[in-house]
């Protein structure tokens, strides 16, 4: 059987994410509460987590987690990575072994910094030097596969119900401000770690539900510039058009989601004027990268966590708050079992996006 | 007695049970087909006249008429076909060049017939189109590498000019001169009331229609005919045709005698003459004079028009496409080989050129490839034949397609394909005063709106069905297509899997 990359495998979800908008750190027990009460959603093929803020004393390094089919791929990535980076700490992830969880790869977390003639003769900036070589791993190492890039962050994620994935990566002793989750319901056996979810890039992560219809038209224009989707997967092309819009284009994350989830022509007809010729223009000059069908996703970034759902909110998606806490999921179920005395909760209206970000507020 | 060497291909089979001996058929026969005899109080007919374009046959008010296949065979030859043996025998009376009109009928590969389109079960839902929003609307144009803001933030309007269309089809290039007033009164109209675009082809453009600027793309074609500031300005859009899927490596025909009076007048030159435009643009030998020849008509027009380069699909289209998407055009027109046509040699016709379905594959990667799709818009023509065409070229890549042939035969015409010979029954491909007003602009414009109307729900259908409400998300979605019948080449050019994978 092909594996993911090789083949295109659609797949429902269960998504779930908390973020502290004070900033302080819980640990990653309550996520595993929230996104196993959708166990259902997923069928055991695909399971993960984001979490921010897990690094503190690693905070200016990149945190890159990799996954090695073999040793000589461990190698050959690591003389890789001595090559380009200042690597000051590397161990392997510590997992606690579980019937659930089977067949897994080397899983090895390195903390690094690039070399700075490296990055003055790359003539990039440092962002852009760190996921060139992410890419440059994942394309041309057989058998490595960097599933997680950012700072102070990382991605945990396995073949298996999220459920397990989380005890099986020891999440409870991670400490963080966001966690986001990801259960996947692929249509077939893909049997690759690689091809669960979140999906990451530097300190963008997404973790998605749904199957969206634009993809190819979607992936054929993120790859004219410069990203190249190995996966094959909705959240692997969603996470590239964010990381495009956002990172190298310098669109606000509002302006983002008008891109992606896009207002109809004929809302945007009705607009004032100011108002309408940004839309019109944001419409027309990224009009491929509106994301058509169903989706409802989670954007962990450094400094916050931003919602969307698609325009015509073909996937369900609820939002709760407690105090500084926001928790979103797909359903309200996932919220209520870690905590049921909500402030507020409410179903963000297609395309309407819920960003929330440390130190207070929605932006 | 002389010998005459062909035998009429078509005859027509009158019913004289219902013959009524009206004589409609004689009267708008401008072939002089048919004829009353006096003598035996009934009509005849010289089927060696006949160009089988059904004109008498849609207005026989008793179903007397139909024109079949007069069955005359030659001795079967797959080699030599019965039409091939007819064209030596006219070259060798005539010592001239064969002439053809509309698309090369030869059977070459249909490759949108090879293709089929998705739609979604369970794992994502369609969307209903009478009940959601449903999106057509493209626009075209180039677009800036980067966004810019002003001092607050704001992001600043930095797009050049655009063409706005209600749906992805616009009427591809007549002129005024190939076809009638009244034809082009009813594209024009159609396009204004559509929200899309006509386009004048190279006969300049009749005073009466500069109304219809707006919704008119402007052409400048080797020949230069009716080309003028007021002209250039007057469209909302410049097309420079450098060739025609129809006749690649020539230029336009148009025979004298469609030359008169204000068709003269639109194209700047004297009445009666044939207008046979070069077949190069003698100020454009190679690509970087194509440069300046766009620059020329921005400067001409101040900048506020996207100009639309037009190129017949020939063998290396792609690395053609690639150079004018760094030319500073806004729009790359591809015609397919399959593209129709006025007048044209009926060996290039048929002979010259690629299918479009490949040559907007190639294209549509090639440009990707190189990263510079952006710099253009890509429309295509040659031939879309209905709304399932459309959608497969859009998916393949295209932003738009051109469509002529189609709107030709709204407006009645059968496809006789003897459009050179200036005496069209419909009133469609004629100058003759008393054939042109057949053709009611009243009811022709109509019908061109209805015809896209139509297609346009079907597209939305089609659209629904694969999950998709706007038609920014099918540009190039080839996951929607697969090939079926086509082998690995055909399918690894297309970009498309087979059926079953």
């Amino acid at each position: 059987m092909r594996r993911e990359g090789q083949i295109r495998i659609p797949s429902g979800c269960a998504i779930s994410g908390i973020i502290d908008r004070s900033g302080g750190r819980m640990s990653g027990d309550t996520i595993i509460e929230s996104i196993a009460v959708m166990h259902d959603r997923s069928n055991g093929l695909g399971g993960g987590f984001a979490a921010y803020g897990i690094y503190p004393e690693y905070k200016d390094y990149y945190a890159l987690h990799i996954f090695y089919d073999s040793v000589s791929a461990k190698k050959e990535c690591e003389e890789f990575l001595e090559r380009h980076f200042d690597v000051i700490n590397l161990s392997k992830i510590p997992t606690r072994k579980m019937k659930e969880i089977t067949d897994e790869p080397l899983i090895w977390r390195y903390f690094v910094t690039p070399l700075p003639t490296k990055l003055a003769e790359s003539q990039l900036d440092e962002r852009e030097f760190a996921a060139k070589c992410v890419f440059r791993v994942n394309t041309r190492i057989d058998g490595a596969y960097v599933f997680s890039s950012g700072k102070n962050m990382g991605v945990f994620k396995a073949v298996g119900f999220p459920e397990d994935v989380g005890r099986f990566y020891k999440l409870e002793e991670y400490e963080g401000w966001c966690f986001t989750a990801h259960g996947r319901y692929p249509t077939n056996t893909p049997g690759w770690w690689g091809g669960a979810h979140p999906f990451a890039l530097l300190d963008y992560s997404v973790v998605h539900n749904g199957e969206i219809s634009s993809y190819d038209a979607n992936r054929r224009a993120i790859e004219m510039y410069g990203y190249k989707c190995t996966l094959q997967t909705d959240t692997e092309v969603i996470t590239y058009i964010i990381d495009y819009l956002h990172r190298k284009k310098g669109l606000t994350l509002p302006e983002v989601a008008s891109v992606i989830a896009a207002p109809f022509w004929r809302t945007i007809e009705r607009m004032e004027p100011e108002e309408r010729e940004v839309h019109e223009y944001l419409r027309v000059m990224f009009s491929a990268q509106l994301i058509n069908g169903p989706f409802s996703i989670l954007v962990g970034f450094e400094g916050g966590l931003m919602a969307l759902n698609d325009r015509l909110k073909l996937r369900s998606m609820v939002v709760g708050e407690k105090g500084d806490l926001v928790y979103i999921a797909s359903e309200e179920a996932a919220i209520r079992i870690i905590e049921p005395d909500l402030d507020k909760v409410w179903a963000p209206k297609g395309g309407q996006p819920v960003i929330v970000r440390l130190g207070g507020g929605e932006a | 007695m002389a010998v005459n060497f062909l035998y009429p291909e078509y005859e027509v089979a009158r019913n004289y049970d219902r013959c009524i001996s009206c004589r409609a058929c004689e009267r708008q026969c401008a072939n002089e087909v048919h004829e009353y005899l006096e003598d035996g109080g009934r009509m005849v007919c010289d089927d060696a006249k006949c160009v089988n374009c059904h004109r008498c046959v849609s207005l026989c008010p008793t179903r007397a008429l139909k024109i079949v296949r007069s069955g005359n065979t030659y001795k079967i030859n797959a080699n030599w076909s019965g039409r091939t043996i007819d064209e030596v025998y006219r070259q060798a009376e005539s010592g001239g060049v064969l002439l053809s009109s509309m698309g090369n009928p030869e059977s070459y590969p249909v490759y949108f017939d090879r293709i089929l389109l998705n739609a979604s079960q369970v794992t994502n839902p369609s969307i209903d189109p009478l009940r959601e929003p449903m999106e057509t609307k493209v626009s075209l144009g180039a677009k800036p590498r980067d966004i810019e803001r002003d001092g607050n933030g704001r992001i600043r309007n930095n797009l050049p000019p655009r063409l706005s269309l209600s749906m992805p089809v616009m009427f591809s290039a007549m002129s005024y001169g190939s076809i009638s007033y009244n034809a082009h009164e009813s594209l024009a109209r159609a396009a204004e009331a559509l929200g899309v675009l006509y386009n004048t082809g190279e006969g300049g453009l009749h005073e009466d229609f500069y109304r219809y600027g707006k919704n008119t793309v402007v052409q400048v074609a080797s020949g230069r005919f009716g080309v003028h500031p007021q002209y250039l300005n007057s469209g909302a859009a410049i097309e420079i045709k450098m060739g025609q899927g129809a006749k690649p490596g020539i230029g336009g025909h148009l025979p004298g005698a469609k030359i008169v009076g204000d068709v003269s007048r639109a194209r700047m030159i004297p009445e009666g003459g044939d207008a046979i435009s070069p077949a190069p643009h003698h100020d454009i030998y190679s690509i970087e004079d194509l440069r300046q020849l766009v620059y020329s008509l921005k400067e001409a027009t101040d900048y506020q028009k996207p100009v639309i380069v037009k190129i017949a699909a020939v063998h290396n289209v792609s690395a053609i496409a690639s150079g004018i998407a760094r030319s500073g055009a806004d729009i790359i027109a591809i015609d397919g080989f399959r593209g129709g046509t006025g007048a044209a040699p009926t060996r290039i016709r048929d002979h010259v050129g690629i299918p479009i379905e490949l040559a907007l594959a190639g294209v549509d990667k090639r440009l990707r490839d190189e990263g510079i799709r952006d710099n253009v818009s890509i429309v295509v023509g040659g031939s879309i034949r209905s709304s399932a065409d459309v959608i497969k070229a859009v998916a393949l890549g295209a932003d738009c397609v051109y469509i002529a042939s189609a709107a030709l035969l709204a407006l009645g015409c059968h496809l006789c394909r003897s459009c050179h010979a200036g005496k069209c029954n419909w009133g469609i491909a004629t100058q003759v005063p008393e054939l042109v007003k057949r053709l009611n602009p009243d009811v022709g414009y109509k019908r061109l709106v209805n015809l896209l109307t139509a297609w346009q729900h079907e597209i939305k259908e089609m659209m629904g069905g694969m999950g998709i409400n706007s038609i920014e998300s099918l540009k190039g979605n080839r996951l929607m297509l697969r090939g079926v019948g086509l082998n690995e080449k055909e399918l690894a050019i297309l970009g498309i899997g087979h059926a079953g994978e």
